[in-house]
């Protein structure tokens, strides 16, 4: 029988099985931020272990930089306190670091995938649930907890049961105005947070094809938020393209030799799943999410569901009281007060420019406060080499240094609470932009939408306007 | 790793599905630098209003209800991968935590830190909740070495499933790494003999 994607991936990884059905899955690249890194160099220090393979391992600080005043120290003490144990750690350590202030400074699944470190075949970690998003390329990435960062920085491999396999197939075309974000909320939608739980997602079908490596980070990103363990899509010539002249992508005769390999990782025809779903891309519209989680989202201009399959009347009302929204009603249209654009899901310079284009020459409205946060130093040089930032700044939007910002409540970019917030990141977790906020989550052209507006809007109304 | 044998004790009623880890613990806290002290902060924002006032109705402020067994709703620990989640619950003084299901990376994180996520079928769990609603001080028996989880109070005995490995490892109080650092040679012999194109 043929091997997906998956398998040939893990089983090439596999250093030895243990009783009880655990292997030892070999880790090819481990990359840590401040957060969940401090506590894993303390193991190693406690039991006396040096880093087992420097090479492998590449540190940067995102969730609690500051997106303004980038070049003055961190203002908040404990930030500021966790920032500064990272660069001491990766000195004791000698592991490279991309601080701030580094050309290559900027949130850890941003900065992989345009570096090259990122790349089909490999097995990937990071103390980071959104690590899934590095599957984009054909790589098992997956997420990881504190103790098992120092795992890997011990012995370079983890001790992990085989997840099990579903394939979710999006076939045809996307009409305009949805793009992959739709296409992955609109998926969470139907499965739940729960949905994917003990499963590695491979996503395939034309849809997906079609996708620039952009739009399958954001798909593969938000793998977690279904409750898989980690998504990927087959690697083909998009992702070649992609890599193609990376900083540290192969070169020359490795290039060749490491193409030749990745060609042979797609899905073989005959290989199985356990578990498979198919949609329809012409039946996605662009999506908003009404609650909080985001298993609860509906296309723009459906209502508000009393109770699903998925969602309990008991759950959406709870959800209902947090947001103040009342179920069985719509909510196009309702004011909002905050844009974020950014975070791992959509902050590269695709989301960029497709926000710019969007704009045009309208305005933010006076009501709502929008900002744009680009993933990385090295996104956000791009976008002011191509004037997108002196774009956006004239519609009235405010372009911040890279970091995970109002992604999540930890550092200054919070949204105030009760405030509605139309947010391109993955999470409306009660409090998750900031104790008591009201995340809405969409796609970069809906949030650039609402924040012409002021309100929930179906974006496909701003596309049908004469320009 | 404090190891882990047999339990009977009371338990704490959270009868909400998808409980995320932002909830668990608030990425705020996650700024310091060492495992200890987030008990305190466990559940913050449903604990405690913005200035600080316990809310009088979340179960963990109510006196009836105490116990080192946390009982939740369907997909408990969904979410961010934050470990911070597992050390809050341990630190906060539960060992046990009963649901019908729980997201895989909470799952694992608990079990690295002496934590039994114990899985019971959906009936069973809405057994639980109802026991406790009836009486708080309503016992219930964790046997690991036998996989037995006892409701004292309906006499209801049922079994449940873990790893052989990680039930070895909970028993003991040992963790992952000790395991991982005897395999030494198999790694370096693995990483000299495969093809490797990740760091060409
Ligand atoms: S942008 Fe948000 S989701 Fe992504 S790594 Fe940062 S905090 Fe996590």
């Amino acid at each position: 029988m043929g091997k997906t994607l998956f398998d040939k991936v893990w089983d090439a990884h596999v250093v030895t099985e243990i009783p009880g059905g655990n292997q030892v899955l070999y880790i090819d690249r481990h990359l840590i931020h401040e957060v969940t890194s401090p506590q894993a160099f303390n193991g190693l220090r406690r039991r006396e272990l040096p880093l087992l393979r420097k090479d492998r391992i590449v540190a940067t600080a995102d969730h609690n930089v500051p997106t303004k005043d980038q070049d003055k120290p961190i203002s908040e003490p404990l930030s500021a306190k966790q920032v500064r144990m990272l660069t001491e750690n990766c000195a004791e350590f000698d592991v490279p670091l991309y601080g701030l202030g580094h050309p290559y400074q900027g949130i850890v699944h941003v900065i992989g995938p345009e570096l090259g470190i990122t790349r089909p075949g490999i097995t990937m970690v990071c103390g980071d649930s959104h690590t899934s998003t590095h599957g984009a390329f054909g790589a098992v990435a997956f997420g990881i907890g504190t103790s098992q960062v120092e795992q890997v920085m011990a012995t370079q491999c983890l001790l992990l049961t085989k997840p099990k396999k579903m394939r979710i197939n999006v076939e045809g075309d996307l009409s305009p105005g949805v793009t992959a974000k739709d296409i992955i909320l609109y998926v969470i939608s139907k499965l739940g947070t729960g949905g994917g739980t003990g499963y590695f997602v491979e996503y395939a079908g034309s849809a997906i094809r079609a996708l620039s490596m952009e739009g399958r980070m954001t798909i593969c990103n938000m793998s977690i938020e279904m409750g898989a363990r980690g998504g990927l899509i087959a690697p083909d010539q998009t992702t070649f393209d992609y890599l193609a002249g990376r900083e540290f992508s192969p070169q020359g005769k490795d290039w060749e030799a490491a193409v030749a390999y990745w060609k042979t990782l797609p899905t073989d025809p005959d290989a199985n799943f356990d578990v498979e779903h198919t949609y329809r891309a012409e039946e996605i519209t662009p999506m908003v999410t009404y609650g909080t989680n985001p298993g609860m989202g509906m296309g723009v201009r459906e209502s508000i569901p009393v109770s699903s399959d998925i969602h309990g009347a008991a759950g959406i009302a709870k959800a209902m009281k947090y947001m103040d929204l009342e179920a069985g009603k719509p909510i196009h249209e309702l004011a909002i007060d905050y844009v974020f654009i950014g975070s791992c899901t959509n902050s590269r310079i695709e989301d960029l420019r497709a926000v710019v284009d969007l704009v045009g020459d309208k305005q933010v409205a006076p009501s709502v406060t929008a900002i744009v946060v680009p993933g990385s130093q090295q996104v956000a040089k791009q976008a002011i080499a191509e004037g997108l930032d002196q774009k956006l700044i004239a519609a009235g939007f405010e372009f911040r240094g890279a970091g995970c910002s109002a992604c999540l409540g930890m550092n200054e970019d919070k949204v105030p609470a009760g405030k509605y917030c139309v947010s391109t990141s993955n999470r409306n977790f009660e409090g998750r932009q900031g104790p008591g906020a009201r995340t809405i989550l969409a796609s970069p052209l809906t949030a650039a939408a609402a924040a012409i507006t002021g309100k929930v809007t179906d974006v496909r109304d701003l596309l049908l306007q004469p320009a | 790793m404090t190891p882990f044998t047999t339990l009977s004790t009371t338990a704490v009623p959270l009868p909400i599905e998808d409980v995320d880890t932002d909830q668990i613990i608030p990425a705020r806290f996650l700024k310091a630098v060492t495992r200890d002290g987030f008990g305190e902060n466990l559940f913050r924002d449903w604990r405690f209003d913005k200035d600080g006032q316990m809310k009088e109705d979340f179960v963990l402020n109510n006196p009836l209800y105490r116990g080192e067994i946390l009982v939740a709703g369907a997909n408990f620990g969904c979410g961010s991968s934050r470990e911070h989640a597992a050390w809050a619950i341990g630190d906060y003084g539960f060992r046990v935590v009963v649901s019908s299901y729980f997201a895989d990376i909470f799952r694992g994180n608990a079990l690295n830190n002496g934590i039994l996520p114990l899985v019971v079928s959906p009936t069973l769990l809405d057994e639980i909740f109802k026991t406790i609603e009836a009486d708080p001080q309503a016992r219930f028996t964790v046997n690991l070495e036998a996989q037995t989880f006892k409701n004292e109070t309906t006499g209801t005995v049922s079994t449940f499933d873990i790893d052989s490995y990680k039930k070895t490892c909970l028993i003991n109080g040992y963790d992952d790494i000790d395991y991982l650092l005897s395999q030494r040679e198999l790694i370096e012999k693995f990483e000299q003999e495969r093809q490797d194109f990740s760091l060409v």
